[in-house]
């Protein structure tokens, strides 16, 4: 009970933040889209939430498309402000969560969806303004933001788009991909 | 006349099956050296294993046997479980006998395949998940402090799901009556590599 309990302890502490944004030359709205594309833990989660709101269909996937990137906006404010770092274990929840969701193909209602696509964006987006407050700054979040709506946007389209059983049952194994190497990730962060 | 010829062909990949199993292979399985550096790191490793390999293989090949809903329950369930058999090993927490079950797995699965053996949906799905936790257990044992573990274990986790494509792959054979004979031939290859991986890990 007391080794878990320290386990839990572990990875739910803030994590410092000690990250930084890749440089592309560009100027700071470049450097944050490209920060989403270069970060998995980012990167992954935004993938799963919009092939689960695709999944439960074009009302889900508008209402991830349009409450993700303002919850991470306001959650990247809130975190450049607190300068705190969202706690280790977050991207191995995300992935762990959001990938049982694809797998399972839960029967949600859109309102769930649009939960959870508010929570993913405020928790990675509290993640991120920490690291942004020191490098890219707002603008920086702005580019983030920016490509999770083209991302979810695309995604979450082609899903509902997907008419071929076959199609879907991949966009599953895809989740349960996730789901998997979420797990890993609680194993590497508790070894 | 007809007979006799329908039992040679039924007899040719079974033949093909043991002279395969009876050539010599070096010893590769499950001693992975090196750092974990990365996604090709994670990529790499669950080739390097035949055993892994065939099991992996044998997962997807009596998925496409089972048809529908099995081709895919499978291979969903066998990563899903065999990442909580690599937390195992990745926390410390030991499972006796682990080479065992690995080449018991491939015995079983070579059977199931090589007999075309129709079980109900959730035995094959327990009878999967089980071998997959001896699986994600030695993999989970033997990774090493690496640089990235999130993508070393994407890498990992997506070259396991290749291995299962692989298998349905091969499994669309299935459409034709020769096609199975060459699946259930593949699979008595799978369940003899998985003796003679028995036979190394008693001996």
């Amino acid at each position: 009970m007391g080794s878990l309990a320290g386990a839990a302890l572990l990875v739910g502490h803030p994590a410092t933040a000690a990250a930084h944004l890749v440089t592309t030359g560009m100027g700071p709205v470049y450097d944050g889209a490209g920060h989403l594309f270069l970060t998995p833990e980012d990167l992954v989660p935004v993938l799963a939430i919009a092939l689960f709101a695709g999944l439960r269909g074009p009302a889900a996937g508008r209402r991830a498309m349009f409450l993700l990137p303002p919850a991470w906006l306001m959650g990247g404010l809130i975190g450049s402000v607190l300068r705190v770092g969202a706690p280790a274990s977050t991207p191995a929840l995300s992935f762990l969560v959001l990938g049982g969701l694809v797998a399972s193909d839960l029967r949600a209602p859109v309102a769930w969806v649009s939960g959870l696509a508010v929570i993913v964006g405020l928790v990675h987006g509290f993640g991120n303004g920490a690291v942004l407050r020191d490098g890219a700054g707002t603008l920086g979040l702005i580019g983030i933001v920016a490509m999770s709506y083209v991302v979810v946007t695309l995604v979450a389209a082609s899903v509902v788009s997907l008419r071929v059983p076959w199609m879907r049952i991949a966009v599953r194994v895809a989740g349960s991909w996730i789901a998997a190497v979420g797990l890993l990730m609680f194993g590497w962060a508790l070894r | 006349m007809i007979r006799r010829a329908s039992r040679r062909s039924a007899v040719l990949p079974f033949g093909a099956a043991l002279l395969l199993a009876s050539l010599p292979i070096p010893t590769s399985a499950h001693v992975e050296r090196g750092p974990a550096t990365g996604f090709l790191t994670g990529l790499e490793h669950p080739w390097s294993g035949l055993d892994h390999v065939l099991a992996m293989i044998a997962v997807g090949l009596w998925g496409a046997q089972l048809g529908n809903p099995a081709i895919w329950i499978l291979p969903v369930t066998f990563p899903m479980v065999m990442a909580m058999g690599a937390m195992m090993g990745l926390l410390g927490i030991s499972l006796p006998g682990v080479e065992l079950g690995i080449a018991t797995s491939a015995i079983l699965l070579g059977a199931m395949v090589a007999g075309e053996v129709r079980p109900r949906l959730a035995v094959a799905a327990v009878l999967v998940g089980f071998f997959a936790i001896f699986h994600g257990h030695a993999h989970g044992t033997e990774l090493p402090p690496g640089q990235n573990g999130m993508l070393y274990s994407m890498g990992f986790v997506i070259a396991t799901g290749c291995l299962h494509a692989v298998g349905i792959a091969i499994g669309l054979l299935h459409r034709w009556p020769a096609g199975r004979l060459v699946m259930r031939g593949t699979g008595a290859v799978i369940a003899l590599m998985g003796v003679r991986f028995l036979w190394r890990a008693l001996t």
